[in-house]
C-alpha cells in the first residue's frame, strides 16, 4: 500500500512541535498505511559531525511518533531556505513513494511550500487543518479567520496536499521502527532563486511579545501613544511586554511589531493583561493562547469579558497605575 | 513601472461570529466591509512605489458587485484603476480564484504590457488559504517571495523582507516578480476628500470569469464551542487592585 509522507521542520537537532503535530494528523489520515517523513538537511552542517549526528538521532526518534521510514534529503543548496527547493524535494518524494497524501504542519513555511508543491504539481491544498478523513471525497475541518471560525470541507483529490493548524491538536506518542534512508535530490537552477541571501537579527532590548511570560495591552482605550506610559510600567514590574490592539496600530500609536491578533503576533503567555480591549475576534485570535486572561474594560459587557478568567470594570487610567502601586507596595514590605 | 496588487473584499467581525442561517457563510447584514489587512499594505505599497518611480498602479479584485466599494476605496489611495472580476458572492476555492486571476493578468498584460511587480496578501483574512499568489506566480513563472514585511527596488530586481524567528530573512530576487506582504509593511494613509473624489471617475474594467469546478468545496461553516470562561469580576475601579495583586501572587507571576 502506498504511504503518506510528512515534511518536518527542524532547527538545532530537534523537530519541531508543530510537525509532531502534523504526525498525529498524517497517521490517523493513514489509517494503517505507513507513515513517510522528509527532513531536510544541508551537508554544510553536516561537516560538523555533531550536526550529522543530530539530524540522524532526530529522524530516529520520528519513530516515537509512528514515522516507519525517515528520508533525509542532503544539499549543498539546503544551507539556507529556499522554499522552491523544498517544494522540490518534497514533490519528488510524493512521487516517487506515489504518496497517498502530503503533510506539513501550517505554519509560515510549512504553508508557503506546500502552495509551491499545489502549485507545480497543479493539486488542490487545504491549509490549516485539525481533522482529516480518507474517502471519496476527503472530509475535513479546517481553521478559517485565524481559528476564530470553523470550515467544514470537501477536498477531491487523488493526492490531497493538507497542512495541519499549529498548536490545534495533539502530539501523539507510539513505538514504530523507523529506517533512516538519506538521498541527494537533483535541483534546477531556478529552484534556488528565491533563496534567503542575509538574515538580520532583531534589535534587542525587551522581552519578545512571542516568549514573554506576561503581556500587558493597550487597545482604544488607552485613547493615545502617551496613555501607553502606564501600560509599560505596569508591564515593566511584571517582567513582561507590552502589547496593543490593531486600533492602536492602525492609529500610528504603537508599531505593528507590538500588535496582538490574527494579524499581528500571536503569544502565548501564563498571564495575558488587555486593557480597554473590546475583544474582537481578530484580536482573540492572537491571545487565545493566553493560559489566563485579565481584562480591565469600563464595559462590563464587552466581547473580552467572555473570554477571560478575570475581570476589573472601570478606567484603566486609574485601574493600571493602582495596580503597579500596589505592586511596589507589595515589594516595599517583603523588602 | 506597472504595479498590479490584488485585493480580498471581507467583512469587519467585530467582538462575535454569527452564521447565516444556511451556515454556508458568516452573516454579514449587519457588518460592514474592508480590503483584507495584508492587502491593504499592499495598496499603500503599490501606491507609494508608482510615486517614487512613475508608471501606472492598478488594483485587482475578484468578489460580488459590492466589491467595487474596496476597488474605489484603493483607488481613493491613489491606484490607478482597477479590474473587478465579478462573482455572484459564492465561495470559489483557491485555485479557481487564482486561475481567473491568471487569467485576467495575461490579458491586462497583453494590452498593456507585463507589471514589474504584482501584489498579494500573503493569506486573506477570511478563508486563509496561503496559496493564490503562489498559485499565480508558478502560473506565470515567476519568482514568488511571500509574507513581507520589507520591500525595496534595487535597480532590476527587489530586495524583500520577511520576519523570521529572532529577526528577518532577507531576498533578492529579478523582477517581474510576484510578492506576498503582510500587514505591518507600512501604515497605510487615510483617503482624502479630493482622493474620493478622482477615485469615482477612475475606470473600473469589469468582466465575469467562469468559475472552476471547486476541487477545495466549503460544505459547511462552524463556531467552534466558546471558550466558555466567564470572567470572576476582582472588582470595579481602582479599589480592585489588591485583589489583582493577590490573584498575581496566585498565579506566580509577582
Amino acid at each position: 500500500m502506498a504511504p503518506v509522507v510528512a515534511l518536518i521542520e527542524h532547527a538545532d537537532g530537534k523537530a519541531f512541535d508543530t510537525s509532531l503535530q502534523t504526525l498525529a494528523v498524517a497517521r490517523s489520515f493513514a489509517a494503517g498505511q505507513a507513515v513517510h517523513a522528509l527532513v531536510l538537511s544541508s551537508p554544510i552542517r553536516l561537516d560538523l559531525e555533531l550536526g550529522r549526528n543530530a539530524v540522524f538521532a532526530l529522524a530516529n526518534d520520528l519513530g516515537h511518533y509512528g514515522v516507519n521510514v525517515a528520508h533525509i534529503a542532503e544539499h549543498e543548496a539546503l544551507d539556507s531556505f529556499a522554499p522552491d527547493a523544498w517544494a522540490a524535494i518534497l514533490g519528488q518524494l510524493a512521487d516517487q513513494l506515489d504518496a497517498t497524501a502530503v503533510f506539513a504542519a501550517g505554519t509560515e513555511r510549512g504553508n508557503e511550500v506546500m502552495a509551491r508543491v499545489g502549485a507545480r504539481a497543479n493539486l488542490p491544498l487545504a491549509t490549516n487543518c485539525i481533522a482529516v478523513s480518507a474517502g471519496d471525497p476527503i472530509t475535513l475541518t479546517r481553521q478559517r479567520w485565524g481559528g476564530s471560525l470553523l470550515e467544514e470541507a470537501r477536498l477531491n483529490s487523488t493526492r490531497p496536499l493538507v497542512t495541519v493548524a499549529p498548536h490545534a491538536v495533539p502530539i501523539e506518542t507510539t513505538e514504530a521502527e523507523t529506517k533512516v534512508e538519506t538521498f541527494t535530490p537533483q535541483l534546477k537552477e531556478q529552484e534556488l532563486v528565491v533563496r534567503v541571501i542575509e538574515h538580520v537579527a532583531a534589535a534587542g532590548g525587551g522581552v519578545s511579545l512571542a516568549e514573554a511570560r506576561v503581556v500587558v495591552s493597550g487597545g482604544r482605550g488607552v485613547g493615545s501613544k502617551e496613555g501607553f506610559a502606564i501600560i509599560e510600567e505596569l508591564a515593566g514590574l511584571l517582567g513582561g511586554a507590552v502589547g496593543c490592539s490593531r486600533v492602536v496600530t492602525s492609529a500610528g500609536w504603537r508599531p505593528h511589531t507590538d500588535q496582538v491578533g490574527q494579524t499581528g503576533t500571536k503569544i502565548a503567555p501564563e498571564l495575558y493583561i488587555a486593557c480597554g480591549i473590546s475583544g474582537a475576534t481578530q484580536h482573540m485570535a492572537g491571545c487565545k493562547g493566553a493560559k489566563r486572561i485579565l481584562a480591565i474594560n469600563s464595559d462590563a459587557e464587552a466581547p473580552i469579558m467572555l473570554n477571560s478568567d478575570y475581570a476589573v470594570v472601570g478606567d484603566l487610567k486609574e485601574i493600571v497605575p493602582a495596580i503597579s502601586k500596589e505592586i511596589r507596595a507589595n515589594r516595599g514590605h517583603a523588602g | 513601472m506597472r504595479v498590479l496588487v490584488c485585493v480580498k473584499r471581507v467583512p469587519f467581525t467585530g467582538g462575535k461570529m454569527v452564521l447565516a442561517p444556511d451556515s454556508m457563510a458568516l452573516e454579514t447584514r449587519h457588518l460592514g466591509f474592508t480590503i483584507s489587512p495584508h492587502e491593504e499594505c499592499g495598496v499603500e505599497e503599490a501606491v507609494r512605489m508608482i510615486e517614487a518611480k512613475s508608471g501606472e498602479s492598478v488594483v485587482l479584485t475578484l468578489g460580488p458587485a459590492e466589491a467595487a466599494e474596496q476597488l474605489r476605496d484603493a483607488m481613493a489611495l491613489g491606484v490607478d484603476r482597477a479590474i473587478h472580476l465579478e462573482t455572484d458572492g459564492s465561495e470559489w476555492d483557491p485555485e479557481a480564484t487564482a486561475a481567473a486571476i491568471i487569467d485576467a493578468i495575461r490579458a491586462d498584460e497583453a494590452a498593456s504590457g507585463p507589471f514589474d511587480l504584482i501584489l498579494f496578501g500573503n493569506e486573506s483574512a477570511d478563508s486563509g488559504g496561503f496559496q493564490v499568489g503562489l498559485r499565480v506566480a508558478g502560473a506565470l513563472g515567476r519568482p514568488c517571495v511571500t509574507g513581507l514585511k520589507k520591500v525595496t527596488i534595487e535597480g532590476a530586481s527587489v530586495r524583500c523582507e520577511q520576519e523570521s524567528e529572532g529577526g528577518r530573512d532577507v531576498y533578492a530576487v529579478p523582477m517581474p516578480a510576484v510578492l506576498t506582504v503582510k500587514e505591518g509593511l507600512n501604515l497605510p494613509r487615510y483617503p482624502s476628500v479630493p482622493g474620493r473624489m478622482r477615485a469615482a471617475r477612475k475606470p473600473v474594467a469589469t468582466m465575469t470569469p467562469t468559475q472552476a469546478q471547486a476541487r477545495l468545496e466549503l460544505a459547511s461553516l462552524v463556531v467552534p464551542a466558546g471558550q466558555g470562561r466567564r470572567a470572576e469580576v476582582l472588582g470595579s475601579g481602582p479599589s480592585a487592585a489588591p485583589a489583582v495583586v493577590e490573584m498575581l501572587r496566585k498565579i506566580g507571576v509577582v
